[in-house]
């Protein structure tokens, strides 16, 4: 196949590694949206999830925001902040508002299920046996939710490479730039490369969320 | 009152573009349901047979249930690209890739169905002398369809988003219009595919749940309509 070997000439010439429009650099832009914007879904989800989750309420929400997040084309909203006055001052803010507005839903969501689907009566033992409100949190429920709450964590991380990449298409950095220059420049080997590229990454993310998930499972080593 | 051009002030919400472009609208949108549409019907077709094979044991569930998980991890930008070689700038290019996406969830949920028949249903029709093929068309599809058609709302409603990034390709559907609309910084073009994208998500929704209704009206005689996720259960009346 042509575009294959073209493909793996690009990747292999170190020309296109280099430089402002190489991968490095659009690797590192692509990385730097990622962590960005998936930090600040955490920060902004987790505890709100985790409280609803305590308590109780809110399922409806925590729930829904999922399925409204599944009929909301990515790209149409990246090119909807890109053309408000946000974008005016050059920045990165369209792309990193879009980029945390799809990595809430999967953190929300799956945090929630995971709280509530710990065994009431679990919670009634602890509790029965003197635990406080903070105390059953921190450890029975949050322990026992931890599994799915990686699993949010993980799927918001894999959305969030994969936004990033579809920013490119709204004129952003990143990877995807790769991909889109590709396609200006009816470069297929160069198109072929760079969905390499986005695709080993996206692997790799989702693999190094799958072995935090391990190292960190507090329920490790334990019978 | 006031001859101010919405097309010339390029406002978000303008009432003489859908006058003067409801025929480009019109195209976008069918071909986009064309799309959405082909990509389901196929991704159905294809999820059966894999549902199947998969159900015969851990040997073929492994390599299956893995295959279409980490097809879904590729971001569909990337996805669509490294389908650029064999297909070209076509429509096929996008469908192929849409069909990818949903075999994840279609796999999963017909998977879920299929098991979840009671094996007491089974042995009774097998003994009545109902043969594999009977039983299969007769009693298990029948009894799994409200998980598969469950899987068809999921994958069709991702399916209509996902369409739009065909427009790399310029088979995007409504996506199309979106990304003409940012090179020309034309605000009311991209605001009136984006509303008319989740217009039509959420209309595709409701028909297939009028449709799942329709089809498998028992599932209303218990205990109100029964939510069939991914998952191993629901939440089950937890959430107050």
């Amino acid at each position: 196949m042509n575009a294959i070997s073209g493909a793996y000439d690009w990747l292999g010439t170190s020309a296109n590694w280099q430089g402002e429009k190489g991968v490095w650099h659009r690797l590192a832009e692509h990385l730097y949206f990622s962590g960005v914007s998936l930090g600040a879904a955490c920060v902004i989800a987790l505890p709100l999830a985790l409280w609803l989750g305590h308590t109780g309420r809110g399922g409806a929400l925590a729930i829904n925001i999922s399925n409204v997040g599944r009929a909301v084309p990515t790209l149409a909203v990246l090119v909807l902040l890109s053309l408000t006055p946000l974008a005016r001052h050059g920045g990165d803010a369209p792309t990193l508002i879009a980029l945390v507005l799809f990595a809430v839903p999967p953190l929300l969501t799956n945090a929630y299920v995971g709280m509530r689907e710990v065994d009431r009566a679990v919670v009634e033992a602890a509790r029965g046996m003197g635990m406080s409100g903070r105390q059953v949190f921190a450890r029975v429920e949050l322990p026992l939710a931890y599994p799915l709450v990686m699993t949010g964590l993980r799927s918001a991380a894999v959305q969030v490479i994969a936004t990033a990449t579809l920013a490119a298409m709204a004129g952003e950095g990143g990877l995807g730039r790769i991909i889109t220059a590709g396609f200006n420049l009816q470069n297929t080997p160069q198109v072929v490369a760079g969905a390499v590229l986005v695709a080993a990454l996206a692997l790799v993310v989702e693999g190094v969320f799958v072995v935090l998930a391990r190292v960190f499972d507090p329920s490790r080593g334990r019978a | 009152m006031s001859e101010r051009n919405c097309l010339v002030a390029n406002d978000w919400v303008c009432g003489e573009y859908v006058r003067t472009r409801s025929h480009e609208l019109i195209d976008a949108t069918v071909q986009h349901i064309g799309i959405t549409a082909a990509s389901v019907a196929i991704g159905v077709l294809i999820s059966l047979p894999l549902a199947l094979l998969a159900r015969r044991g851990r040997a073929f569930a492994g390599p299956v249930l893995g295959v279409t998980t980490v097809l879904y991890s590729i971001p569909s930008l990337a996805m669509f690209s490294l389908l650029l070689p064999l297909f070209g700038l076509s429509a096929a290019l996008v469908i192929t890739g849409l069909v990818l996406y949903s075999l994840t969830i279609l796999v999963r949920n017909t998977l879920a169905g299929l098991q979840a028949v009671p094996e007491e249903v089974k042995e009774a029709a097998r003994g009545m002398g109902y043969g594999p093929l009977r039983l299969l068309w007769e009693v298990e599809l029948p009894l799994a369809l409200p998980a598969l058609l469950a899987g068809v709302r999921i994958a069709t409603v991702s399916t209509v988003a996902l369409t739009t990034v065909g427009s790399i390709v310029d088979y995007g559907g409504l996506g199309t219009l979106i990304v003409d609309g940012l090179d020309s910084d034309f605000k009311a073009q991209v605001l009136t595919a984006s509303v008319l994208c989740v217009a039509l998500a959420v209309a595709a929704d409701l028909l297939l749940l009028g449709l799942q209704r329709r089809l498998t009206p028992w599932t209303r005689a218990g205990a109100g309509e029964s939510r069939i996720r991914g998952r191993r259960r629901p939440v089950a009346g937890s959430a107050a």
